[in-house]
């Protein structure tokens, strides 16, 4: 699929006032494609999704880099013309529906009003174009439901309100983070079904920022590994699961608990984990991940590898990649 | 100055507890409404203070300055005029419910001019932070620091006793207390999930404040109001008593400062008004009380 990409990410680069948080990250999400992106606590992939649509938190400042979204650089233009790609060209959904809604507006006033900000639409427009997504999102008695405040709604059901509200203008691009979260596991296919049935009807891309390796395996058709600031492999999802290249990859795919063939269930083994924490990268000279990794050699101390293409689509930054004879199952 | 302080309500403080709100949610408001009996008690005599003040022109059509009987007779000795009459023949049926219009003019003028101010400082510094917050709040507490009345005196000293210039002295001379209850409202309330999802959605500054953020700190803000206006009637009576009040509207104060040589006899023009004051202040203090529970999720649980 070589068309032009819906969003380029292009060499980004955020810092707080005392450290660099995500160092020079690039990646392009294309039409229809859903696009997880990984990494434990703190590796800067909720930081990247946020810088996105630039609404880093307060001190985090965006340093180098470029956001090609629909031919413009979403990271030098106004915040007027930002407004205007906000929930309509790029939207997000954020990991607590029990607090992302406001309380005291009924959800459908909410929606409605997300219509009105950027289609030139009267309000009964609005209000019925509500009305059918609230069906699309698979929200019941839509009628009734749109006059009912947040607190009326479970959380599963807040999450489809926040959806239909991400998807209330079509947007070319949804950002997902970590939406099923702070929901159950019956809850959690629910949403994702939702997502991916919504990304196919309206042809979206999807950026999903998750940590469960489960979900990327589900429904994600590429994967990106951040680790400390860095995309450390990208990769189609069959290929990352049958044969991840970089240490980290294998590390975090190895201390998941699955109960797939040939996994190693943790009943019968220990559970590896991936020793030391992510703190270490902060001032390492070498490969950021080095300090952590079980098969370092002397060139890993050398510099910070690059992106490397282990087949097309496929990128690595482990010196030892391509090489690397043992896979996953070497740990045994 | 009077020592109710509204709690804040605790809503806004709880992430990830849905905070079961009130807003015309018809039944469940009406119940607290019902249940809550110093807020009917409040709301009633409010209503008829209302009331009189608005039937005053029609009750007694003539200047209550005018002198239309003797002077100084009692309560209940004049069928004409059943609430006696003060030093100069004048009414005081007449003069109290005149001073009705004025007292509560004044207090609601003066609760909005505050409100206004106070909820344009508080939500700038609570929501942008930073510089802009620093200044606020040192203007703010540069405010807070001149004694209210004072300040109202020099103000209205300067530019003339009037009813406006009253009402806007009260209210430029209250305003930070309304400010440093926005101002904390809006610091919690702006880290909330759903301001970010907001501006997620493309909306803009303006449009979070007020569409967003505004509606949730609105209870606390609805409580200080009613004591706002109880404390500007308070004050618009005292700068009457000390002549400094509207020449040309006879007001509660002004009526007690009449009678204030006469308190050991005819102590009746003095009482009158001053219990007019009282009933009127009181019931906004139980209507902001009431409204405190009423508006407050948490202690209705309590019940």
């Amino acid at each position: 699929m070589k068309t032009v990409p819906v969003l380029e990410v292009l060499d980004l680069a955020i810092g707080f006032p005392a450290a660099r948080a995500v160092h020079g990250v690039s990646f392009e999400i294309h039409k229809g494609e859903m696009m997880a992106l990984v990494g434990e606590s703190g590796c800067g992939k909720s930081l990247t999704a946020f810088a996105i649509m630039r609404l880093l938190p307060p001190g985090a400042r965006i340093q180098n880099g470029q956001v090609i979204f629909d031919g413009t650089d979403l990271a030098t233009i106004s915040p007027r013309e930002l407004r205007r790609i906000r929930g309509n060209g790029i939207s997000l959904i954020l990991q607590e529906p029990m607090t992302s809604l406001n309380p005291v507006l009924t959800v459908g006033v909410q929606v409605a009003e997300i219509i009105r900000q950027h289609q030139n639409l009267s309000r009964a427009a609005a209000k019925a174009r509500v009305l059918e997504l609230f069906d699309l999102v698979g929200i019941t008695e839509p009628h009734k439901r749109y006059d009912q405040y947040p607190h009326n709604f479970s959380g599963g059901m807040r999450q489809r309100v926040m959806i239909a509200m991400a998807v209330a203008c079509n947007p070319a691009l949804l950002i997902a983070d970590e939406p099923t979260t702070a929901l159950d596991v019956t809850i959690q296919a629910q949403v994702m079904d939702l997502l991916d049935k919504l990304r196919r009807e309206l042809s979206m891309a999807v950026l999903l920022i998750t940590h469960d390796l489960g979900v990327v395996a589900q429904w994600a058709d590429r994967v990106a590994v951040m680790y400390a600031g860095r995309i450390v492999e990208t990769a189609p999802v069959q290929k990352f699961f049958s044969a991840p290249q970089h240490p980290y990859s294998m590390g975090l795919l190895n201390s998941s608990v699955s109960n797939g063939e040939g996994a190693w269930h943790y009943t019968n083994h220990r559970l590896s984990e991936i020793k030391g924490s992510v703190a270490s990268a902060a001032q390492a000279t070498g490969c950021s991940f080095a300090p952590r990794c079980r098969h370092v050699i002397a060139p890993c101390h050398g510099g910070q590898p690059k992106l490397e293409a282990v087949e097309k689509g496929w990128l690595a930054t482990c010196c030892r990649a391509q090489n690397q004879e043992e896979r996953i199952h070497e740990f045994a | 100055m009077n020592a109710h302080s509204p709690r804040p309500s605790a809503t806004a403080a709880a992430p990830g507890v849905a905070p079961a709100r009130k807003k015309k949610t018809g039944s469940r408001a009406w119940r607290a409404v019902r249940h809550n009996l110093p807020f009917l008690i409040g709301a009633s005599i409010l209503l008829a203070v209302a009331l009189i003040a608005i039937c005053a022109g029609v009750l007694y059509p003539g200047d209550p300055r005018d002198m239309v009987t003797l002077p100084l007779s009692w309560p209940l000795t004049d069928n004409e005029y059943p609430l006696g009459s003060g030093s100069l023949g004048t009414d005081l049926a007449s003069g109290l419910a005149h001073g009705a219009q004025a007292s509560l003019l004044v207090g609601v003028s003066a609760a909005s001019v505050g409100l206004l101010i106070g909820i344009l400082v508080g939500a700038i510094g609570g929501y942008f932070g930073g510089i802009a917050d620093d200044i606020l709040v040192r203007i703010t507490e540069l405010f807070q620091t001149v004694p209210t009345f004072l300040l109202v005196i020099v103000l209205v000293a300067i530019s003339g006793p009037s009813l406006p210039i009253i009402a806007g002295a009260i209210g430029v001379a209250t305003w930070p207390t309304v400010a440093r209850l926005v101002r904390a409202e809006f610091r919690t309330l702006r880290s909330n999930d759903f301001v970010l999802a907001a501006r997620s959605l493309g909306y803009s500054t303006t449009r979070i404040i007020f569409g967003e953020i505004l509606p949730n700190a609105l209870p606390p803000i609805v409580v200080t109001t009613s004591v706002l206006a109880a404390n500007a009637i308070l004050t618009e009576a005292g700068l009457s008593f000390l002549g400094m009040g509207d020449p040309n509207l006879v007001s509660w104060g002004s009526m007690i400062a009449d009678g204030r040589s006469l308190l050991r006899t005819e102590w009746f023009v003095t009482a009158l008004p001053g219990a007019a004051i009282t009933l009127t202040v009181l019931s906004l203090n139980l209507v902001g009380d009431g409204l405190n529970d009423i508006l407050n999720p948490r202690s209705e649980s309590n019940r």
